[in-house]
């Protein structure tokens, strides 16, 4: 039997380059996002899953889907060059400051108009440490939802995962369309070849409006989230720290007196 | 105000993390109810009333017998709206996020994660969430209930205490889509002595060991000391130790009560994994390592003299 034709979607977000110090805006409390931006180092091994998917299989599409500014066009096309076919941008000023309800109601009208056979994430965003879009993502398009996937595996419309978690590595197979979450051990992302990033800026990079995808402007941003934030706090301080110097060998005899004084012994 | 909190199960045992948060909620809310789900767990049921829980949910069903989300969001989904809970608690780990997100989309509720700590601010609950790799605390909460809340593993100790917890069935019934993907082989690679998250010794070792064997020096060390062996990022990608004993951002969370770092040089990556470990002595010959600025104990040596030394003195202390 052929394979068919497999149809990627790789979600991807814009996060601040790793080079802009990043700060908390007191007015927003939110992440000041104004610096450069890049796409989230994470969302690169669910690309490159995506890419050796299609490359394996002979033929296909990888769509990379976002959620942003119009200028995160700019950091998506690293994923363009990296060989990803075209882009979808959600952008909408009426989106902003969407929290996970609202993010992922607008995602799940974006990538069901693209109706793939499997929509890969990363496992986490670098900014927000955020580690569950894909769950609530998949729980409104009905889809099968497996994470942590340490590695994958597409044949015969299913896909098939080896799962870590706190216990070890579990094996989970679902039929596709599935929505799979990627670790960053599951592969090593390839670098943009310099004939990449040349037709990188040629590939289509679409974007829709919230009204495009027919989201009600009222169930995303400010106004669709459920959750707020009210302020911000310092971190409490840790107590005096000891320094041991292992002169004449003596540092775990001292080790050992200070574990008996705190009763850790 | 009334508070669900799931209780994850693993080899017939209620998950630590899990009783940290049903006794913290339990000190917030008087009406503060827990939920099993799984296959065989009704054994559990009892002893959730000793760790803060009025009533404990049991949903015992042989489909709900491997670790996977999607069945257990429809479970708590109608459970939730059902009784009617303003609070649904979970302690984080890879289950329970998946469990917490499905359940957010499916009832349009607001989820806070990597919360470190719950408080009232008279009747409105907060979130603690530290962000910028924990240089800040920021203070979260809802604008709608329920309120879904994911606790950073290891940030709540359970608390025993008398009380006695009334046992509630609930159906099972499962949505057509939550059942296809299954579980083919179920992790079962149970590392020797306890595992890390559970452990209140724990011995890291980075790359400063210099090579995989030296991990037998920080195994004799834990055995001593009746703890667990832990390592860092750069060694488990290395092929040193196992991913399971991964401390870190991308592994475990962990607060035993005394964490002792070798040859760890303290990146925030494996600093947001352990930072909420009682006592912290790290052992690095680099004077300058980052790892000193958050430890109890700073050792500037060679952890290949020391840790044996250690080990012994240790060993003779314990007799």
């Amino acid at each position: 039997m052929l394979a068919r034709a497999l149809k990627l979607v790789i979600c991807v977000k814009e996060v601040p380059d790793a080079s802009v110090t990043r700060r908390i805006d007191p007015q927003t409390l939110r992440l000041d996002r104004s610096g450069d931006g890049a796409m989230n180092e994470f969302d690169t091994h669910a690309l490159e899953e995506g890419l050796r998917l299609r490359e394996s299989g002979g033929e296909g599409e990888v769509v990379i889907v976002s959620m942003g500014p119009q200028r995160a066009l700019d950091s998506m096309r690293k994923g363009l060059a990296m060989g990803a076919d075209r882009v979808l941008l959600v952008t909408d000023d009426a989106a902003a400051g969407s929290d996970l309800v609202a993010t992922t109601k607008v995602l799940a009208a974006a990538i069901q108009r693209e109706e793939p056979d499997l929509v890969l994430f990363g496992q986490q965003g670098s900014d927000s440490d955020g580690a569950v879009l894909w769950a609530s993502v998949a729980d409104r398009l009905r889809l099968p939802l497996i994470s942590q996937a340490a590695s994958l595996e597409v044949a015969d419309g299913k896909a098939r995962v080896k799962r870590q978690t706190e216990f070890g590595y579990d094996v989970i197979e679902s039929p596709l369309p599935a929505v799979i979450a990627v670790s960053d051990a599951i592969n090593e992302p390839r670098y943009p070849a310099l004939k990449g990033i040349m037709g990188a800026k040629k590939k289509p990079q679409d974007t829709a409006s919230l009204a495009d995808l027919g989201v009600d402007t009222g169930e995303a941003g400010e106004e669709g989230s459920r959750t707020e934030v009210y302020g911000l706090n310092d971190p409490p301080p840790r107590g005096e720290s000891v320094k041991i110097e292992d002169e004449g060998g003596n540092a775990a005899e001292k080790i050992v007196q200070y574990l008996t004084e705190k009763k850790l012994l | 105000m009334s508070t669900l909190v799931y209780v994850e199960d693993h080899e017939g045992e209620a998950l630590k993390g899990a009783l940290g948060v049903l006794s913290k909620a339990s000190n917030l809310d008087d009406d503060t109810a827990a939920v099993l789900a799984g296959s065989g767990v009704r054994a559990l049921a009892d002893d959730l009333g000793t760790y803060g829980a009025s009533r404990v949910y049991v949903a015992d069903d042989d489909a709900l017998g491997s670790p996977l989300p999607q069945p257990r969001v429809d479970v708590l989904a109608r459970l939730v709206e059902e009784k009617g809970f303003d609070n649904v608690l979970f302690a984080a780990t890879v289950l329970t996020a998946d469990v917490a997100a499905g359940l957010a989309a499916r009832l349009d509720a607001g989820l806070n994660w990597d919360l470190v700590d719950l408080e009232l601010d008279g009747d409105r609950l907060v979130g603690k969430r530290p962000a910028l790799g924990d240089a800040v605390i920021v203070d979260v909460g809802w604008k709608s209930t329920p309120r879904l809340a994911l606790v950073r593993a290891g940030s709540l100790e359970p608390e025993s205490r008398d009380g006695t917890a009334e046992v509630e069935d609930v159906r099972v019934e499962l949505e057509d889509w939550s059942q296809r993907a299954v579980m083919l082989e179920q992790a079962h690679e149970e590392s020797e002595g306890p595992s890390i998250e559970e452990a209140d010794v724990i011995v890291a070792g980075g790359r400063g060991l210099g090579d995989p064997e030296k991990f037998s020096l920080l195994e004799d060390l834990a055995a001593a000391l009746g703890g667990a062996v832990a390592a860092t990022r750069a060694v488990v990608d290395a092929g040193w130790y196992p991913y399971a004993a991964q401390v870190g951002q991308t592994g475990k969370t962990v607060s035993p009560k005394l964490y002792i770092a070798c040859g760890v040089s303290g990146a925030i990556q494996h600093k947001v994994g352990m930072q909420s470990s009682g006592t912290v002595i790290a052992i690095n010959k680099d004077p300058n390592a980052p790892i000193f600025e958050y430890s109890d104990v700073g050792v500037v040596g060679d952890l290949h003299e020391i840790v044996p030394k250690l080990t012994q003195l240790v060993k003779e202390k314990r007799g």
